[in-house]
Protein backbone atom coordinates (compact mmCIF):
# COMPACT_ATOMS: atom_id res chain seq x y z
CA UNK A 1 0.00 0.00 0.00
CA UNK A 2 1.08 3.23 -1.03
CA UNK A 3 1.27 5.84 2.18
CA UNK A 4 -1.04 8.28 0.44
CA UNK A 5 -3.52 5.20 -0.14
CA UNK A 6 -3.45 4.99 3.84
CA UNK A 7 -6.87 5.38 4.54
CA UNK A 8 -8.68 8.10 7.32
CA UNK A 9 -12.15 6.49 8.08
CA UNK A 10 -12.93 8.04 11.51
CA UNK A 11 -15.92 6.02 13.21
CA UNK A 12 -14.58 6.87 16.65
CA UNK A 13 -12.99 3.66 17.42
CA UNK A 14 -10.05 4.62 19.00
CA UNK A 15 -12.03 7.96 20.77
CA UNK A 16 -9.38 10.13 19.68
CA UNK A 17 -6.80 8.52 22.24
CA UNK A 18 -4.36 7.73 19.91
CA UNK A 19 -4.02 6.73 16.14
CA UNK A 20 -2.61 3.48 14.61
CA UNK A 21 0.29 3.41 13.14
CA UNK A 22 0.25 1.53 9.08
CA UNK A 23 2.95 0.38 7.76
CA UNK A 24 3.05 1.78 3.90
CA UNK A 25 5.64 3.01 1.04
CA UNK A 26 6.68 6.33 0.41
CA UNK A 27 6.90 7.70 -3.12
CA UNK A 28 10.63 6.39 -2.91
CA UNK A 29 9.70 2.94 -2.51
CA UNK A 30 10.77 2.84 1.59
CA UNK A 31 8.59 1.41 4.22
CA UNK A 32 7.19 4.06 7.04
CA UNK A 33 4.42 4.32 9.15
CA UNK A 34 1.54 6.54 8.43
CA UNK A 35 -1.15 7.07 11.40
CA UNK A 36 -4.29 6.65 10.92
CA UNK A 37 -7.68 6.96 12.31
CA UNK A 38 -9.81 4.14 10.87
CA UNK A 39 -11.09 2.20 7.86
CA UNK A 40 -13.87 1.46 6.95
CA UNK A 41 -14.25 -2.38 6.81
CA UNK A 42 -12.46 -2.34 10.06
CA UNK A 43 -14.91 -0.03 11.62
CA UNK A 44 -18.15 -2.61 9.76
CA UNK A 45 -16.49 -5.34 11.44
CA UNK A 46 -15.93 -4.40 14.69
CA UNK A 47 -19.32 -2.45 15.04
CA UNK A 48 -20.93 -5.87 13.95
CA UNK A 49 -19.25 -7.49 16.76
CA UNK A 50 -20.34 -4.80 19.16
CA UNK A 51 -23.99 -5.20 18.22
CA UNK A 52 -23.77 -9.24 18.29
CA UNK A 53 -22.97 -8.10 22.04
CA UNK A 54 -25.29 -5.65 22.75
CA UNK A 55 -28.29 -7.26 21.70
CA UNK A 56 -26.95 -9.96 24.00
CA UNK A 57 -26.91 -7.92 26.56
CA UNK A 58 -30.65 -6.14 26.00
CA UNK A 59 -32.63 -9.36 25.95
CA UNK A 60 -30.58 -10.36 28.94
CA UNK A 61 -31.76 -7.16 30.42
CA UNK A 62 -35.38 -7.67 29.83
CA UNK A 63 -35.43 -11.12 31.48
CA UNK A 64 -33.43 -9.64 34.76
CA UNK A 65 -36.96 -7.31 34.37
CA UNK A 66 -39.46 -10.45 33.64
CA UNK A 67 -38.01 -12.07 36.73
CA UNK A 68 -36.55 -14.85 35.35
CA UNK A 69 -32.65 -13.89 35.77
CA UNK A 70 -30.86 -12.20 38.69
CA UNK A 71 -29.11 -9.17 37.81
CA UNK A 72 -25.62 -10.69 38.32
CA UNK A 73 -27.24 -12.46 34.57
CA UNK A 74 -26.84 -8.43 33.22
CA UNK A 75 -24.02 -7.75 34.60
CA UNK A 76 -22.26 -10.77 33.43
CA UNK A 77 -23.06 -10.00 29.63
CA UNK A 78 -22.71 -6.22 30.32
CA UNK A 79 -19.07 -6.91 31.58
CA UNK A 80 -18.29 -9.19 28.26
CA UNK A 81 -18.13 -11.98 30.39
CA UNK A 82 -19.09 -15.90 30.61
CA UNK A 83 -19.67 -17.79 33.25
CA UNK A 84 -16.29 -19.30 33.41
CA UNK A 85 -14.50 -15.88 33.64
CA UNK A 86 -16.51 -14.59 36.14
CA UNK A 87 -16.46 -17.62 38.30
CA UNK A 88 -12.24 -17.20 37.98
CA UNK A 89 -12.83 -13.90 38.89
CA UNK A 90 -15.04 -15.25 42.11
CA UNK A 91 -13.43 -17.47 42.72
CA UNK A 92 -16.09 -19.89 42.71
CA UNK A 93 -16.58 -22.93 40.61
CA UNK A 94 -18.72 -22.63 37.68
CA UNK A 95 -21.69 -24.55 39.19
CA UNK A 96 -21.93 -21.81 42.43
CA UNK A 97 -22.29 -18.83 39.72
CA UNK A 98 -24.77 -20.32 37.65
CA UNK A 99 -27.07 -20.46 40.35
CA UNK A 100 -26.58 -16.78 41.29
CA UNK A 101 -28.42 -16.37 37.86
CA UNK A 102 -31.65 -17.39 39.52
CA UNK A 103 -33.28 -14.40 41.17
CA UNK A 104 -34.20 -17.44 43.34
CA UNK A 105 -30.45 -18.20 44.86
CA UNK A 106 -29.51 -14.13 44.48
CA UNK A 107 -32.22 -12.95 46.55
CA UNK A 108 -30.23 -15.25 49.57
CA UNK A 109 -26.70 -13.89 48.97
CA UNK A 110 -24.86 -12.83 51.55
CA UNK A 111 -23.41 -9.22 51.45
CA UNK A 112 -20.03 -10.32 51.59
CA UNK A 113 -20.36 -12.09 48.23
CA UNK A 114 -22.92 -9.67 46.83
CA UNK A 115 -20.18 -6.89 47.63
CA UNK A 116 -17.19 -9.17 45.85
CA UNK A 117 -19.66 -9.14 42.74
CA UNK A 118 -20.21 -5.56 42.50
CA UNK A 119 -16.24 -4.82 43.15
CA UNK A 120 -15.62 -7.31 39.98
CA UNK A 121 -18.42 -5.60 38.18
CA UNK A 122 -17.03 -2.21 39.39
CA UNK A 123 -20.11 -1.06 40.45
CA UNK A 124 -21.41 -0.81 44.50
CA UNK A 125 -23.34 -3.15 46.45
CA UNK A 126 -26.34 -1.16 46.04
CA UNK A 127 -26.49 -0.89 42.38
CA UNK A 128 -26.21 -4.60 42.31
CA UNK A 129 -29.46 -5.07 44.19
CA UNK A 130 -31.45 -2.40 42.83
CA UNK A 131 -31.78 -2.89 38.96
CA UNK A 132 -33.70 0.20 37.92
CA UNK A 133 -30.76 2.09 37.20
CA UNK A 134 -30.04 -0.07 34.76
CA UNK A 135 -33.45 -0.23 32.89
CA UNK A 136 -32.11 1.40 30.22
CA UNK A 137 -29.10 2.57 28.20
CA UNK B 1 9.24 6.39 46.65
CA UNK B 2 8.93 8.79 44.13
CA UNK B 3 11.18 7.17 41.49
CA UNK B 4 11.00 8.14 37.24
CA UNK B 5 13.50 6.21 35.35
CA UNK B 6 14.49 7.78 31.96
CA UNK B 7 12.82 5.78 29.69
CA UNK B 8 12.50 7.05 26.33
CA UNK B 9 8.74 5.73 25.00
CA UNK B 10 8.03 5.15 21.26
CA UNK B 11 4.56 4.00 20.06
CA UNK B 12 4.72 1.37 17.54
CA UNK B 13 2.29 -1.01 15.71
CA UNK B 14 2.39 -4.09 18.07
CA UNK B 15 2.78 -4.12 21.57
CA UNK B 16 5.08 -7.54 21.95
CA UNK B 17 7.66 -6.14 19.24
CA UNK B 18 7.06 -2.55 20.56
CA UNK B 19 8.31 -3.21 24.45
CA UNK B 20 11.21 -5.16 23.40
CA UNK B 21 12.08 -2.47 20.44
CA UNK B 22 11.97 0.26 24.12
CA UNK B 23 13.65 -2.15 25.78
CA UNK B 24 16.27 -2.64 23.51
CA UNK B 25 16.78 1.03 23.18
CA UNK B 26 17.45 1.94 27.10
CA UNK B 27 20.29 -0.62 26.79
CA UNK B 28 21.47 1.08 24.01
CA UNK B 29 20.36 -1.07 20.99
CA UNK B 30 18.79 0.84 17.99
CA UNK B 31 16.27 -2.21 16.63
CA UNK B 32 12.96 -1.00 15.19
CA UNK B 33 9.87 -2.70 15.08
CA UNK B 34 9.99 -4.29 11.86
CA UNK B 35 13.64 -5.84 12.70
CA UNK B 36 12.45 -7.54 16.04
CA UNK B 37 8.73 -8.69 13.86
CA UNK B 38 10.91 -10.13 11.62
CA UNK B 39 13.62 -11.63 14.41
CA UNK B 40 11.14 -13.24 16.20
CA UNK B 41 9.51 -14.58 13.39
CA UNK B 42 6.26 -13.31 13.97
CA UNK B 43 4.14 -13.57 11.20
CA UNK B 44 2.05 -16.67 10.85
CA UNK B 45 -1.24 -17.77 9.68
CA UNK B 46 -3.89 -20.18 11.50
CA UNK B 47 -7.48 -20.69 11.22
CA UNK B 48 -9.04 -23.51 14.30
CA UNK B 49 -12.44 -23.96 13.87
CA UNK B 50 -12.80 -26.28 16.90
CA UNK B 51 -11.34 -23.90 18.96
CA UNK B 52 -13.93 -20.38 19.40
CA UNK B 53 -13.73 -17.75 21.09
CA UNK B 54 -17.26 -15.85 21.81
CA UNK B 55 -18.55 -19.02 19.80
CA UNK B 56 -16.33 -17.71 16.45
CA UNK B 57 -13.80 -20.12 15.08
CA UNK B 58 -10.42 -18.43 15.77
CA UNK B 59 -8.30 -17.48 12.75
CA UNK B 60 -5.23 -15.87 13.34
CA UNK B 61 -2.09 -14.00 11.60
CA UNK B 62 0.37 -14.41 14.28
CA UNK B 63 1.54 -17.14 16.99
CA UNK B 64 0.69 -17.48 20.59
CA UNK B 65 1.18 -14.42 22.57
CA UNK B 66 5.14 -14.63 24.28
CA UNK B 67 6.47 -16.33 21.23
CA UNK B 68 8.15 -13.29 18.89
CA UNK B 69 9.46 -12.43 22.52
CA UNK B 70 11.30 -15.62 22.95
CA UNK B 71 12.80 -15.56 20.01
CA UNK B 72 13.77 -12.85 19.54
CA UNK B 73 15.48 -12.88 22.64
CA UNK B 74 17.49 -16.46 22.22
CA UNK B 75 18.01 -14.93 18.87
CA UNK B 76 20.16 -12.07 19.86
CA UNK B 77 21.22 -13.22 23.05
CA UNK B 78 19.32 -10.85 24.95
CA UNK B 79 18.18 -12.67 28.83
CA UNK B 80 15.56 -11.45 30.39
CA UNK B 81 14.39 -12.51 33.97
CA UNK B 82 11.09 -13.37 34.41
CA UNK B 83 8.62 -13.64 37.31
CA UNK B 84 5.43 -14.68 38.31
CA UNK B 85 3.72 -13.73 42.02
CA UNK B 86 0.75 -15.47 43.55
CA UNK B 87 0.36 -12.87 45.82
CA UNK B 88 -0.65 -9.07 43.93
CA UNK B 89 0.61 -7.14 46.53
CA UNK B 90 3.49 -9.43 46.70
CA UNK B 91 4.03 -8.67 42.52
CA UNK B 92 3.26 -4.51 43.54
CA UNK B 93 6.32 -4.50 45.73
CA UNK B 94 8.34 -6.36 43.76
CA UNK B 95 7.67 -4.32 40.94
CA UNK B 96 8.46 -1.25 43.66
CA UNK B 97 12.31 -2.59 44.09
CA UNK B 98 13.01 -2.82 40.27
CA UNK B 99 11.83 0.54 40.14
CA UNK B 100 14.14 1.45 42.57
CA UNK B 101 16.84 -0.10 41.48
CA UNK B 102 16.49 1.64 37.86
CA UNK B 103 15.43 -1.08 35.96
CA UNK B 104 12.01 -0.41 33.83
CA UNK B 105 10.10 -3.43 33.88
CA UNK B 106 7.84 -4.81 31.12
CA UNK B 107 4.81 -6.93 32.52
CA UNK B 108 1.77 -8.90 30.70
CA UNK B 109 -1.58 -7.03 31.47
CA UNK B 110 -5.22 -8.04 30.24
CA UNK B 111 -6.83 -4.97 28.00
CA UNK B 112 -10.08 -5.36 29.79
CA UNK B 113 -9.78 -2.89 32.94
CA UNK B 114 -6.83 -0.66 30.87
CA UNK B 115 -8.37 2.67 31.75
CA UNK B 116 -6.75 4.38 29.21
CA UNK B 117 -7.63 1.97 26.31
CA UNK B 118 -10.86 3.50 23.69
CA UNK B 119 -13.66 1.35 24.96
CA UNK B 120 -14.55 -0.41 21.84
CA UNK B 121 -10.97 -1.96 22.20
CA UNK B 122 -11.32 -3.30 25.49
CA UNK B 123 -12.19 -6.90 25.27
CA UNK B 124 -10.93 -9.49 27.86
CA UNK B 125 -7.26 -10.24 26.39
CA UNK B 126 -4.61 -11.05 28.43
CA UNK B 127 -1.98 -10.62 26.87
CA UNK B 128 -0.80 -7.09 26.09
CA UNK B 129 2.97 -6.33 26.99
CA UNK B 130 3.56 -2.77 28.55
CA UNK B 131 6.54 -1.46 30.35
CA UNK B 132 6.10 0.52 33.96
CA UNK B 133 9.40 2.98 34.12
CA UNK B 134 8.38 5.22 37.12
CA UNK B 135 6.18 5.62 40.20
CA UNK B 136 5.56 9.43 41.56
CA UNK B 137 2.72 9.24 44.60
CA UNK B 138 0.24 6.36 43.71
CA UNK B 139 0.80 6.54 40.22
CA UNK B 140 2.79 4.24 37.87
CA UNK B 141 3.81 5.88 34.66
CA UNK B 142 3.63 3.51 31.89
CA UNK B 143 4.83 3.07 28.07
CA UNK B 144 2.50 1.59 26.64
CA UNK B 145 3.89 0.62 22.72
CA UNK B 146 0.25 1.00 21.16
CA UNK B 147 -0.15 4.56 23.08
CA UNK B 148 1.54 8.33 20.89
CA UNK B 149 2.63 9.22 24.88
CA UNK B 150 3.39 7.88 28.16
CA UNK B 151 0.36 6.79 30.20
CA UNK B 152 -0.64 6.56 34.20
CA UNK B 153 -2.07 3.89 36.04
CA UNK B 154 -3.20 4.45 39.70
CA UNK B 155 -1.62 1.18 42.24
CA UNK B 156 -5.02 -0.57 42.52
CA UNK B 157 -5.58 -0.16 38.63
CA UNK B 158 -2.37 -1.62 37.66
CA UNK B 159 -2.44 -4.24 40.55
CA UNK B 160 -5.87 -4.87 39.00
CA UNK B 161 -4.97 -5.49 35.58
CA UNK B 162 -2.07 -7.48 36.78
CA UNK B 163 -4.38 -9.93 37.71
CA UNK B 164 -6.88 -10.08 34.76
CA UNK B 165 -8.62 -13.72 34.78
CA UNK B 166 -9.43 -16.13 32.10
CA UNK B 167 -7.00 -17.19 28.62
CA UNK B 168 -3.48 -16.43 29.28
CA UNK B 169 -4.03 -14.98 32.94
CA UNK B 170 -0.97 -12.91 33.23
CA UNK B 171 -0.66 -13.81 37.17
CA UNK B 172 1.38 -10.63 37.89
CA UNK B 173 4.10 -11.99 35.00
CA UNK B 174 6.97 -9.04 34.68
CA UNK B 175 10.34 -9.06 32.59
CA UNK B 176 12.98 -7.43 32.68
CA UNK B 177 16.46 -7.24 31.08
CA UNK B 178 19.07 -9.07 32.92
CA UNK B 179 21.85 -9.11 30.17
CA UNK B 180 22.03 -7.76 26.68
CA UNK B 181 24.67 -7.66 24.43
CA UNK B 182 27.21 -4.77 23.65
CA UNK B 183 25.69 -4.66 19.79
CA UNK B 184 23.13 -6.67 18.00
CA UNK B 185 24.41 -9.24 15.26
CA UNK B 186 21.39 -9.06 13.14
CA UNK B 187 22.85 -10.89 9.97
CA UNK B 188 22.36 -14.34 11.45
CA UNK B 189 19.54 -13.65 13.21
CA UNK B 190 17.93 -12.22 10.82
CA UNK B 191 18.49 -15.53 8.19
CA UNK B 192 16.95 -17.85 11.30
CA UNK B 193 14.13 -15.62 11.73
CA UNK B 194 13.64 -15.83 7.56
CA UNK B 195 14.13 -19.50 7.64
CA UNK B 196 11.49 -20.35 10.17
CA UNK B 197 8.79 -18.18 8.74
CA UNK B 198 9.20 -20.10 5.42
CA UNK B 199 9.13 -22.93 7.15
CA UNK B 200 5.52 -22.33 9.28
CA UNK B 201 4.03 -20.77 6.37
CA UNK B 202 5.34 -23.77 4.04
CA UNK B 203 5.76 -27.34 6.00
CA UNK B 204 3.53 -27.42 9.32
CA UNK B 205 1.91 -30.58 8.35
CA UNK B 206 -1.37 -30.00 9.53
CA UNK B 207 -4.43 -28.08 7.49
CA UNK B 208 -4.74 -25.59 9.71
CA UNK B 209 -1.54 -23.35 9.64
CA UNK B 210 0.25 -21.56 6.74
CA UNK B 211 -0.49 -20.96 3.48
CA UNK B 212 -2.28 -24.38 3.97
CA UNK B 213 -4.73 -22.64 6.58
CA UNK B 214 -5.41 -19.35 3.87
CA UNK B 215 -6.58 -22.64 1.28
CA UNK B 216 -8.60 -24.37 4.53
CA UNK B 217 -9.96 -20.87 5.51
CA UNK B 218 -11.13 -20.27 1.90
CA UNK B 219 -13.04 -23.83 1.79
CA UNK B 220 -15.15 -23.36 5.17
CA UNK B 221 -15.90 -19.75 4.07
CA UNK B 222 -17.63 -20.69 0.74
CA UNK B 223 -19.74 -23.03 2.82
CA UNK B 224 -20.85 -20.27 5.52
CA UNK B 225 -23.83 -18.97 4.42
CA UNK B 226 -25.38 -22.07 3.73
CA UNK B 227 -24.30 -24.11 6.95
CA UNK B 228 -24.53 -20.99 9.00
CA UNK B 229 -27.27 -18.79 7.77
CA UNK B 230 -26.58 -15.20 6.74
CA UNK B 231 -26.43 -13.04 10.22
CA UNK B 232 -23.65 -16.19 11.25
CA UNK B 233 -22.07 -16.40 8.37
CA UNK B 234 -21.55 -12.65 8.71
CA UNK B 235 -20.27 -12.60 12.11
CA UNK B 236 -18.10 -15.26 11.45
CA UNK B 237 -15.76 -13.94 8.16
CA UNK B 238 -16.22 -10.48 10.15
CA UNK B 239 -14.23 -12.22 12.88
CA UNK B 240 -11.27 -12.88 10.43
CA UNK B 241 -11.10 -9.28 9.42
CA UNK B 242 -10.88 -8.20 13.12
CA UNK B 243 -7.77 -10.66 13.17
CA UNK B 244 -6.42 -9.56 10.26
CA UNK B 245 -6.63 -4.97 10.88
CA UNK B 246 -6.61 -5.79 15.24
CA UNK B 247 -4.55 -3.08 16.23
CA UNK B 248 -0.82 -3.73 16.64
CA UNK B 249 -0.94 -5.69 13.16
CA UNK B 250 0.16 -2.26 11.53
CA UNK B 251 -2.36 -3.52 8.62
CA UNK B 252 -3.07 -6.17 6.12
CA UNK B 253 -2.08 -9.23 9.04
CA UNK B 254 1.14 -7.92 9.52
CA UNK B 255 2.17 -8.33 6.06
CA UNK B 256 3.22 -4.57 5.38
CA UNK B 257 5.30 -4.57 8.53
CA UNK B 258 7.45 -7.71 6.96
CA UNK B 259 7.95 -6.05 4.20
CA UNK B 260 9.45 -3.23 5.99
CA UNK B 261 11.24 -6.03 7.63
CA UNK B 262 12.28 -7.60 4.66
CA UNK B 263 13.27 -3.91 3.07
CA UNK B 264 15.88 -3.46 6.26
CA UNK B 265 17.01 -6.62 5.89
CA UNK B 266 18.17 -6.05 2.43
CA UNK B 267 20.37 -3.62 3.54
CA UNK B 268 22.18 -5.54 6.84
CA UNK B 269 22.56 -8.50 4.29
CA UNK B 270 23.33 -6.62 1.33
CA UNK B 271 20.90 -8.33 -0.74
CA UNK B 272 18.74 -6.46 -3.00
CA UNK B 273 16.19 -9.84 -3.40
CA UNK B 274 14.89 -9.00 -0.14
CA UNK B 275 13.98 -5.65 -1.32
CA UNK B 276 11.93 -6.43 -4.47
CA UNK B 277 10.50 -9.10 -2.12
CA UNK B 278 9.39 -6.42 0.30
CA UNK B 279 7.17 -4.93 -2.84
CA UNK B 280 5.24 -8.16 -3.40
CA UNK B 281 4.48 -9.09 0.09
CA UNK B 282 2.85 -5.28 -0.06
CA UNK B 283 0.97 -6.10 -3.20
CA UNK B 284 0.21 -9.60 -1.26
CA UNK B 285 -1.14 -6.99 1.76
CA UNK B 286 -2.68 -5.26 -0.71
CA UNK B 287 -5.01 -8.17 -1.62
CA UNK B 288 -5.78 -8.88 2.29
CA UNK B 289 -7.17 -5.28 2.19
CA UNK B 290 -9.33 -6.12 -0.80
CA UNK B 291 -10.44 -9.14 1.23
CA UNK B 292 -11.72 -6.86 3.75
CA UNK B 293 -13.01 -4.45 2.03
CA UNK B 294 -15.27 -7.40 0.60
CA UNK B 295 -16.35 -8.60 4.30
CA UNK B 296 -17.12 -5.32 5.17
CA UNK B 297 -19.48 -5.35 2.69
CA UNK B 298 -21.16 -8.81 3.29
CA UNK B 299 -20.98 -7.52 7.31
CA UNK B 300 -22.58 -4.41 6.28
CA UNK B 301 -26.01 -6.71 4.53
CA UNK B 302 -25.73 -8.93 7.37
CA UNK B 303 -29.52 -10.02 7.50
CA UNK B 304 -29.66 -10.99 4.03
CA UNK B 305 -27.38 -13.45 2.11
CA UNK B 306 -24.54 -11.63 0.12
CA UNK B 307 -23.41 -13.57 -2.92
CA UNK B 308 -19.34 -12.14 -2.36
CA UNK B 309 -19.38 -15.25 -0.32
CA UNK B 310 -17.67 -16.98 -3.57
CA UNK B 311 -15.58 -14.03 -4.37
CA UNK B 312 -14.07 -13.88 -0.99
CA UNK B 313 -13.43 -17.38 -0.99
CA UNK B 314 -11.74 -17.13 -4.52
CA UNK B 315 -9.36 -14.14 -3.69
CA UNK B 316 -8.35 -16.32 0.00
CA UNK B 317 -7.79 -19.26 -2.63
CA UNK B 318 -5.83 -16.61 -4.43
CA UNK B 319 -3.88 -15.05 -1.86
CA UNK B 320 -2.73 -18.22 -0.49
CA UNK B 321 -0.97 -19.07 -4.06
CA UNK B 322 0.95 -15.81 -3.92
CA UNK B 323 2.01 -16.10 -0.42
CA UNK B 324 2.87 -19.92 -1.36
CA UNK B 325 5.30 -18.60 -4.23
CA UNK B 326 6.37 -15.81 -2.04
CA UNK B 327 7.55 -18.07 0.95
CA UNK B 328 9.74 -20.12 -1.73
CA UNK B 329 11.02 -17.43 -3.02
CA UNK B 330 12.05 -15.71 -0.15
CA UNK B 331 13.25 -19.16 1.46
CA UNK B 332 15.32 -19.39 -1.71
CA UNK B 333 16.83 -16.01 -1.10
CA UNK B 334 18.47 -16.22 1.61
CA UNK B 335 20.07 -19.67 1.49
Amino acid sequence: MKSTDVPQDDANMLQGKFKEPVYSLDENGNYTTVKSVGWDPKNEVMQEAWDVINEKVEATREKVLAGELSPIAFHLENNLMDVSLLAKYMGFWKWKVKRHLKPKHFNKLNDEVLEKYAEVFDISKDELMDFTKFTKK
Amino acid sequence: MDKIINFEHKQSAHCENGVVSNLMKFYGIEISEPMVFGIGSGLFFSHMPFLKVNGIPVTSFRPLPGVIFKRISRRLGIKFEKKKYSKPDKAMSELDKNLDKGIPTGMLVGVYHLTYFPDPYRFHFNAHNLVVYGKKGDDYYISDPIMDKYETLTYNELKRVRYAKGLFAPNGHMYWVKESPEKAKLEKAIIKGIKHTCKDMLTIPVPMFGVKGIKFLSRKLRNYPKKLGARKAASYTGQIVRAQEEIGTGGAGFRYMYGAFLQEASEVLNNPELKDLSFEISDIGDKWREFAVITGRIVKNRNKVDESYDAAADLLLKIANMEEAFFKKLKKAIS
